[in-house]
């Protein structure tokens, strides 16, 4: 034992140690406090966290259905192309994030580098487009018209090309089969938007980041339907992205096809046909304005009268609807939107709207009977009519004295509507109107289902109007300032008409009452509202909503939906007048101002019914109208700038029916050639495998006239003993597409 | 006390069976500290299962052989125990003398790192490849040649008699002695061994008793050389992100903050149990960095919880509080100031490791004490076991 202590050492060191121990201890109590922190009292979260981490969405886009005809050819289909695309987060990895890969991919892919580079940068309020703007982790398409060679190249050399793939896909594809184009009926699709994606999250139907929104035509209108779902596998991965096990899955389904009620061959015809009246209507001189007509927009509508569908429509100017393919390019962009486009996206069947002419005599004879005037009653067909010094003239100043409400339509003869409208303007009490008014022209033409949309199922129809005293005062509010600052008493002739619309806009003047009679004026139609109009005069009375849509078929083939005619309203008129109209329209073919139109054609086999119009815009050429039935069709054409009714649109309106019943142009019926002498009831066949059988279709041969004649006669073939109108349809006329050199197609896919 | 054999280790006293003399009170395993090695044997067999469940699906690294890395880490293990029982065996009193031939060593190898011999991993300079697949790290054993060295210098006239505490002149020398390695390893840069050698220094310091003017004086001169560091631009860019990230991870999460951010997903997602071995799936998922090496102690997180993870940290914590104990105990100041060096070294290494995979100090590359892989980290922590093992079995036995 010794008197040090037993340790050794001084209490200065063991103080420290014992300071050691205590700041090790609490060091190590550190951790664990935190560690409880992380883990039982965040751990939660992180445990949301840690799964987020490791799930990887993978989705495979449902197939977007077929749009079919009536008899099952695809008008918009889908064709499996080749799509090489790159996956950003592998080329990411890559020292030059890339850069390499790609340019190597663009030497194979015969592009720039800059352009492949482009199309793989995220879209943001900076960059301009080509950029993605989906989601990062899903594999970016660079093109998606790659060969099978360019394709082989990149997966046998998958080593030079890490990130990059080149799988067949299924892309939309509008084959315009027999040449028709349809491309304002079908629509386009484009890329769903943050904001689509953001409203419909909490819906039944939710968009994915990959997904086409139809953004017109039917490919909007039944988007729901034709989408489908996507299918949705779930994969939980490692940090660089790979699999390492499947969490859930549920597959895709297929969209439902849709057969339409439009037959592609009329179609075609519709369309060659009211291009080819719009080039002809430009080579005619107009005396008015000293310069050939315009004819700068058009369109057709060919309807079955017994139920409102809608068999064929154009509207012209038009597009390649494969332009929207894969991403429209910003050239394209502009071609179909700019400023001097001539928006040829207009659906102009349901979206152009006009003064209809006289073709609107329908609605006024109806509601001068409903008035109280008896149809055949005898009404003075003067040269012209005045109201107070302002004199309203006859079509080309011809007077054809008394005559009937019939004959009027024959000839068409606007002096009895302004006489008829005047009295009644002045009965309803003139610029006071009483409260007892009954202004019979105007709520005639509500009943007609002017001024508000049919309710085709075809989005953004516009309504027209009808210029009634409510509307009047309507726009005069809404417009009275400007022109009362622009009005000048005894200035120009825009100023004069401001001026006195200032002072009295609000009101029915006389003058309004009577062009309105004729279809003149502030009176706005769509040729689809008159298509309607002109049916339900054909069918007896109904007004059908017009309809494009026939059924909507499940991918399986097995539920199918059918779309069923709905009416919406009757004609006020009764029957025995309806009889008299349609023996009045039919007048107007044989004896009236369409006979010159009609010379041949067999009448007694397919009776045709017809009204001119040809209506006056303040400004510009006038409006040409047409609007045909028989007891199954109705056709309404109409061409801006183009002419008169008969003169512009007649002709093509014929030959439409021509390739309908199989008429040749010399009137002689042959069956075999007619597309659809009745209109096609049954949906096309469907499969058990859920596809659905497709004729063949040939191309439109248009009647061939004048020299042509001559190669006919050599033929063996009887010549055409009709009008002869100068200049024939070449195929200049035909509209070539892009994508769509494939000619008829016979079976739609079901898959890729 | 019993008598004057209280000294002896054997020989001394009467002749015996193998087997009672391992059985005696004064033999070899009685006078073992156990907790500390079952302690460090458990972290090392734990960390040969974590190491495994972070490895067996990196192919990119494992080379194709899924228990290419546990068979090692057990290796690493056994060589390193053996390296714990020849430290006991030669004693740390027998190293003492050999103390000036390890340090030189020791300095020649981190020397080697600086010559074309050397090679980065991570960023740090700090590493001295042989053929086959061997390297070396020689930063580990410059932390037990520091600790030895300052030891010998500072405790050799308090030893023997002469001082009750180390002069200013002694300390000095000692500081000395651990500056040119610390320099030579800052130029790697090896930052983070560089932290744990301050610490080590400061430790030893503190257990030899030298004036509290020598700790204060190293503490203010440590907190102006890191304004100093930071201010003139020494640090290279990837070590200032290192910092940079730990205090705001969210500023970059793919880049550097991308470590601590998953590994703090990994042990928080964890929870109490875990997820259970093999089923975490940040660690399949290898969304952590180097969760082999620094990162292990997120494997434990995520795939045996609290439960596993506070396991972890009560066996370190056994292991220095019986270190702690060792230093208090042995009656030499030698055998205080190395232990001490050793608890500073363990301890700093753990809480540094551990507290960056939970976000609550800056990342550095440090491994965790016997579960980390990685050879020369695992042959210097038992090696300096059995130098903690050697002083409590060398000293005299308690009455």
């Amino acid at each position: 034992m010794t008197n040090i202590p037993e340790t050794g050492r001084t209490p200065r060191v063991q103080i420290r140690l014992v300071v050691i121990q205590i700041l090790v201890l609490s060091l190590l109590g550190t951790l664990g406090g935190r560690l409880w922190y992380l883990q039982i009292r965040e751990g939660d979260a992180y445990a949301k966290e840690a799964s987020g981490n490791h799930v990887q969405q993978v989705v495979q886009p449902a197939v977007r259905g077929s749009i079919l005809d009536a008899r099952g050819v695809p008008i918009a289909d889908n064709e499996t192309r080749l799509v090489v695309s790159a996956s950003r987060t592998d080329l990411l990895k890559m020292k030059d994030d890339g850069a390499a890969v790609l340019t190597k991919l663009a030497g194979v892919l015969g592009m720039q580098p800059k352009e492949v580079k482009d199309k793989v940068r995220l879209c943001d309020a900076k960059t301009p487009q080509p950029c993605w703007n989906g989601s990062p982790y899903q594999p970016i398409p660079i093109t998606d018209e790659a060969t099978a060679r360019q394709a082989l190249q990149i997966r046998e050399r998958s080593e030079d090309f890490p990130g990059i793939t080149a799988e067949p896909a299924a892309v939309r594809r509008y084959a315009g089969p027999g040449g028709s184009n349809t491309a304002q009926v079908l629509g386009y699709l484009s890329p769903v938007t943050d904001d689509e994606i953001t409203k419909a999250r909490d819906t039944d139907s939710p968009y994915l980041r990959s997904d086409q929104v139809g953004r017109s035509g039917l490919e909007r209108e039944y988007d729901k339907e034709l989408r489908g779902k996507a299918g949705v596998t779930r994969y939980e991965v490692d940090n660089l992205g790979r699999v390492i096990g499947t969490a859930e899955s549920d597959p895709a389904q297929s969209g439902s096809n849709l057969v339409t009620s439009i037959d592609a061959r009329v179609q075609r015809v519709a369309e060659y046909e009211l291009n080819d009246a719009m080039k002809k209507a430009r080579e005619d001189f107009d005396d008015n304005t000293g310069e050939n007509y315009k004819a700068d927009a058009g369109a057709v509508v060919v309807m079955e009268a017994k139920t409102g569908r809608v068999v064929a429509m154009a509207s012209n100017p038009t597009y390649d609807p494969n332009a929207w393919v894969g991403g429209i390019s910003a050239k394209d962009y502009a071609r179909l939107t700019g400023k001097n486009s001539n928006y040829p996206l207009l659906n102009r069947a349901i979206q152009g709207q006009a003064a209809p002419g006289s073709i609107f005599k329908a609605v006024s004879t109806a509601a001068a009977v409903d008035a109280g005037y008896p149809f055949d009653g005898h009404y003075d067909c003067s040269s012209s009519y005045s109201i107070g010094g302002q004199v309203f003239k006859n079509y080309e100043s011809k007077g054809y004295g008394p005559i009937s409400l019939g004959r009027a339509i024959e000839v068409s003869c606007d002096t009895v509507f302004y006489r008829l409208a005047h009295q009644e303007w002045a009965k309803d009490g003139g610029l006071r109107p009483k409260k007892t008014a009954k202004n019979w022209f105007y709520t005639t033409a509500h009943k007609f289902g002017l001024g508000a949309v049919t309710g085709i199922d075809l989005p953004n129809e516009v309504s027209g109007r009808i210029p009634d005293r409510k509307w009047k005062q309507e726009y005069w509010k809404a417009n009275k300032d400007s022109w009362c600052k622009y009005g000048k008493k005894g200035g120009s002739y825009a100023q004069q008409i401001a001026y006195e619309n200032c002072l009295e806009g609000n009101l029915m003047r006389a003058g309004d009452s009577v062009n309105y009679s004729i279809g003149q004026g502030d009176i706005l139609v769509t040729p689809i509202q008159m298509a309607t109009i002109y049916s339900a005069i054909s069918n007896g009375g109904t007004l059908y909503d017009p309809t494009v849509g026939k059924a909507i078929i499940s991918a399986d083939g097995k539920a199918v939906q059918q779309i069923k005619p709905k009416s919406h309203g009757r004609l006020p008129i009764d029957r025995a007048t309806l009889k008299d109209m349609n023996a009045a329209f039919e007048g107007v073919v044989t004896r009236g101002s369409a006979a010159w139109r009609f010379g041949g054609w067999p009448q007694d086999k397919i009776p045709m019914h017809a009204k001119t119009g040809t209506a006056e815009v303040y400004g510009r050429q006038t409006t040409s109208w047409f609007a045909t039935y028989t007891k199954d069709y109705t056709i309404v054409m109409t061409i801006s700038q183009g002419g008169t009714g008969s003169g512009a649109s007649g002709p093509a309106v014929r030959k439409i029916y021509e390739a309908l019943y199989g008429v040749s142009p010399d009137g002689k019926i042959d069956n075999r050639k007619a597309l659809l002498p009745t209109p096609q009831k049954s949906l096309p066949k469907i499969e058990s495998d859920g596809s659905i059988d497709a004729p063949k279709i040939k191309p439109y041969v248009p009647p061939k006239v004048d020299e042509e004649q001559t190669l006919a006669l050599a033929s063996g073939q009887l010549p055409p003993a009709t009008v002869a109108s100068a200049g024939t349809g070449t195929n200049r006329a035909h509209r070539r597409r892009g994508r769509s050199r494939r000619g008829p197609q016979s079976r739609r896919r079901t898959d890729s | 006390m019993t008598g004057a054999n209280t000294f002896s280790v054997s020989g001394y006293g009467p002749e015996r069976s193998s087997l009672s003399r391992m059985l005696a009170r004064d033999s070899l395993a009685r006078r073992l500290d156990w907790p500390i090695l079952l302690s460090a044997l458990a972290l090392s067999f734990m960390g040969a299962i974590l190491v495994y469940s972070a490895t067996r699906n990196r192919t990119e690294i494992n080379q194709g052989d899924q228990y290419y890395f546990l068979i090692r880490h057990l290796m690493n293990t056994g060589i390193g125990f053996c390296l714990m029982m020849g430290t006991v065996w030669l004693g740390h009193r027998t190293l003492r003398t050999a103390v000036p031939i390890l340090y030189g060593l020791s300095v020649f190898l981190i020397l080697m790192v600086l010559t074309p011999l050397g090679a980065t991993v991570n960023g740090a300079h700090a590493w001295i490849v042989f053929g086959g697949g061997f390297s070396l790290q020689p930063s580990e054993f410059v932390k037990i040649t520091i600790i030895l060295g300052m030891a010998m210098l500072l405790a050799a006239r308090v030893d023997a008699g002469d001082k009750l505490y180390p002069d200013h002149r002694t300390v000095l020398q000692a500081l000395g002695l651990a500056a040119v390695p610390m320099m030579i390893v800052m130029l790697m840069p090896d930052l983070g061994s560089v932290m744990v050698m301050v610490i080590i220094v400061l430790g030893v310091l503190l257990a030899s008793g030298a004036s509290n003017r020598w700790i204060f004086g190293l503490l203010g001169t440590g907190a102006l050389g890191a304004v100093l560091i930071w201010q003139l631009g020494v640090l290279d860019e990837y070590q200032i992100n290192r910092f940079a990230a730990f205090a705001n991870p969210e500023l970059d999460p793919s880049g550097v903050g991308y470590n601590t951010n998953q590994a703090r997903i990994a042990i928080g997602s964890g929870g109490l149990t875990g997820t259970g071995l093999f089923h975490g799936s940040q660690t399949t998922g290898q969304f952590v960095p180097e969760q082999q090496t620094d990162f292990v102690f997120t494997v434990a997180g995520e795939e045996l919880g609290f439960v596993g993870a506070g396991l972890i940290i009560v066996l370190l914590g056994v292991v220095l509080w019986r270190a702690c104990r060792i230093a208090r105990e042995t009656t030499e100041l030698y055998g205080t100031i190395v232990a001490a060096g050793i608890i500073a070294w363990f301890a700093f290494q753990a809480f540094e490791n551990i507290g960056m995979t939970l976000g609550i100090m800056p990342v550095a590359g440090l491994p965790l004490p016997f579960v980390s892989y990685g050879g020369s980290s695992m042959f210097a922590v038992w090696v300096a076991v059995g130098l903690l093992q050697s002083i409590r079995v060398q000293r005299p036995m308690s009455a």
